[in-house]
């Protein structure tokens, strides 16, 4: 038995009933610990037992009730924990959950089916600073290790540790409840752990500085979060539909992670890739959800980034791109969510569309906006504009400043080769002065 | 759980507004302390009279050092408070909404330390016994 395996898959779920029978993170975490120990002792010995997860769960339960006992905070849990055993002491549950196999799993979610959704609320929860959310997220729901995340996030170790002890006490100190929010506040609740997942893909689709572009586990496991925040929300449907063009977007994204690198990991444009190398399994489910959210009603950022994003998934080749309706979605997009990156995405679309004189005047305007004179993308599309256009002097102007204001290294070595072949081709014509 | 509710507002607004618009800020006030208070959440509630009015008082090295004015300058004032009990922190939110300055300005929600305990949450019996054991170890 894989007890690492185990511990990734399935200690959102053993941690976050923990958490509601004890209502402390760390007395949770610490008597899970203990489980876990005392399985790498027992297990050996004794042979596994027939539901692991249950025994987990009990031998935790067990542990934290012989701790509270001893400090004397028994009484306050003791309502909790004493449902608890009723349901386990009943005859058709069986007394051991040794002896009942799948009942106790089944058990504990139909208890409390909606406990690794009232951890996913509390981790996300507004009164958290943003970073701390997604740490937070990470650790308890998803099982990643804090030496893992820091790796992930490019702090040290001591740091990442603190942001999540810090995380923990403002949730006990200033009392964040744990429970899943009200009708009412659901939908904006949802949209602060939407935005969790979201961010924990990006950062692990685009490295914000340092040599990896694409760091697999952590869009693996919002990918997963995403699917569970799905499962979990089955009885909403409006809230579910945000989720599910999320999810869409994600798998569409992912869909081409095989193909954004080459063998020596320098960086492929989405028009060069090799298209037999996008997985079809994970653009099928992505497009299929996108049209499942579309259908019921999904119509914000998420939707419309998935839409663009299945246009380009579904295109056969790099030239059947559907370019025009992508301008247009990017127009919507920006109306409602006005952004640099998307201001760029829309030039480059507008100029792919057919008109890529247009496209340069659209950026020219972005350049003479103060918040973007730092921006590397800009000249970097700029560059590239100009480049398919032919002038050659121009563009290798554009490339030099895009380098002079690019950080990921991965991205400086692409425009770095840009711009040597612009350089090459201008070499013979006169340079302005 | 008990929750100060801080009220900082910028007090040139205040001095803008003309009379009925302040004659009806109070009103709302006064509805909204009534809610408040009609729910069971309503501790304590006062407005301050303006920054200009404090004092600030600081004892340094034994000598006492008095400056005129708020103890940091800064855009938004504090201009009044409300004690509240609440179940949690959501519920402490979302009577913060409520406040009427909640609206131009940022209403500060801080937990208060329960009494018999310490900042961590340590009772004081504990502290006060193991004090106790180093005294006489």
């Amino acid at each position: 038995m894989d007890l690492e395996k185990l511990h990734r898959e399935e200690s959102g779920r053993i941690l976050s009933t923990l958490i509601r029978l004890l209502g402390d993170f760390d007395l949770a975490e610490e008597m899970l610990q203990e489980a876990y120990a005392t399985a790498l002792q027992k297990w050996p010995l004794e042979g596994l037992p027939a539901n692991p997860v249950a025994w987990l769960v009990s031998t935790a339960r067990h542990k934290a009730i012989d701790r509270l006992r001893r400090e004397h905070s028994f009484e306050l849990k003791q309502a909790e924990i004493a449902r608890y055993s009723e349901f386990l002491a009943q005859p058709a549950a069986g007394f051991s959950p040794e002896l009942a196999p799948d009942r106790e799993r089944d058990s504990v979610d139909d208890m409390f089916p909606d406990d690794r959704l009232r951890l996913i609320f509390t981790c996300c929860h507004p009164g958290l600073a943003q970073e701390a959310q997604v740490a937070l997220t990470l650790r308890t729901v998803c099982g990643i290790t804090t030496e893992e995340l820091s790796r992930a996030f490019l702090v040290p170790v001591p740091t990442m540790a603190q942001r999540l002890v810090r995380a923990k006490r403002k949730i006990r100190d200033a009392g964040i409840p744990y429970c899943v929010p009200s009708p009412e506040e659901l939908p904006g609740r949802l949209d602060a752990v939407l935005l969790v997942v979201y961010l924990i893909f990006n950062e692990g689709y685009l490295a914000s500085s340092g040599d990896a572009l694409v760091r697999r586990e952590l869009c693996a496991e919002a990918i997963r979060l995403g699917r569970l925040l799905c499962e979990l929300l089955q009885g909403q449907s409006e809230s579910r539909s945000d989720v599910e063009a999320l999810l869409g977007l994600m798998l569409l994204h992912n869909s081409r992670c095989d193909a954004r690198l080459s063998a020596d990991g320098e960086l492929i444009l989405l028009e060069d890739q090799d298209r037999s190398l996008w997985d079809g399994d994970q653009i099928r489910e992505g497009t299929a959800l996108t049209e499942l959210a579309l259908r019921s009603g999904a119509s914000g950022v998420y939707a419309l980034q998935a839409s663009i994003s299945a246009l380009h998934a579904n295109a056969r080749t790099a030239r059947e791109t559907d370019w025009p309706q992508i301008a247009a979605l990017y127009r919507v997009l920006l109306s409602i969510h006005p952004s640099p990156v998307i201001e760029v995405n829309r030039a480059v679309a507008v100029a792919m569309a057919g008109s890529p004189e247009h496209g340069l005047v659209l950026l020219d305007d972005l350049e003479k906006r103060e918040e973007l004179r730092e921006f590397h993308l800009l000249p970097a599309a700029k560059a590239d504009l100009l480049r398919r256009l032919g002038r050659m002097a121009e563009a290798s102007e554009a490339y030099r400043r895009a380098l002079s204001l690019a950080t990921n290294d991965v991205e400086r070595r692409f425009l770095r080769g840009r711009l040597s072949q612009t350089e090459a081709t201008s070499y013979g014509e006169s340079t302005p002065p | 759980m008990q929750y100060l509710l801080l009220i900082y507002d910028a007090e040139s607004g205040w001095a803008k507004m003309t009379a009925a618009q302040q004659a009806a800020m109070y009103q709302e006030y006064g509805q909204f302390t009534q809610q408040i208070t009609e729910s069971g959440n309503f501790r304590a509630g006062h407005q301050l009279k303006p920054a200009a009015t404090a004092t600030t008082v600081r004892v340094r090295d034994g000598k006492r050092v008095l400056t005129d004015g708020p103890f940091a300058e800064t855009k938004e004032q504090l201009g009044g408070f409300y004690m509240v009990e609440a179940k949690d922190l959501d519920e402490a939110i979302s009577i913060a909404a409520r406040i009427p300055s909640a609206k131009n300005g940022s209403i500060e929600v801080r937990p208060l330390v329960p009494r018999g305990e310490t900042a961590e949450g340590t009772k004081v019996e504990q502290l006060s016994e193991a004090l106790r054991g180093l005294v006489h170890s």
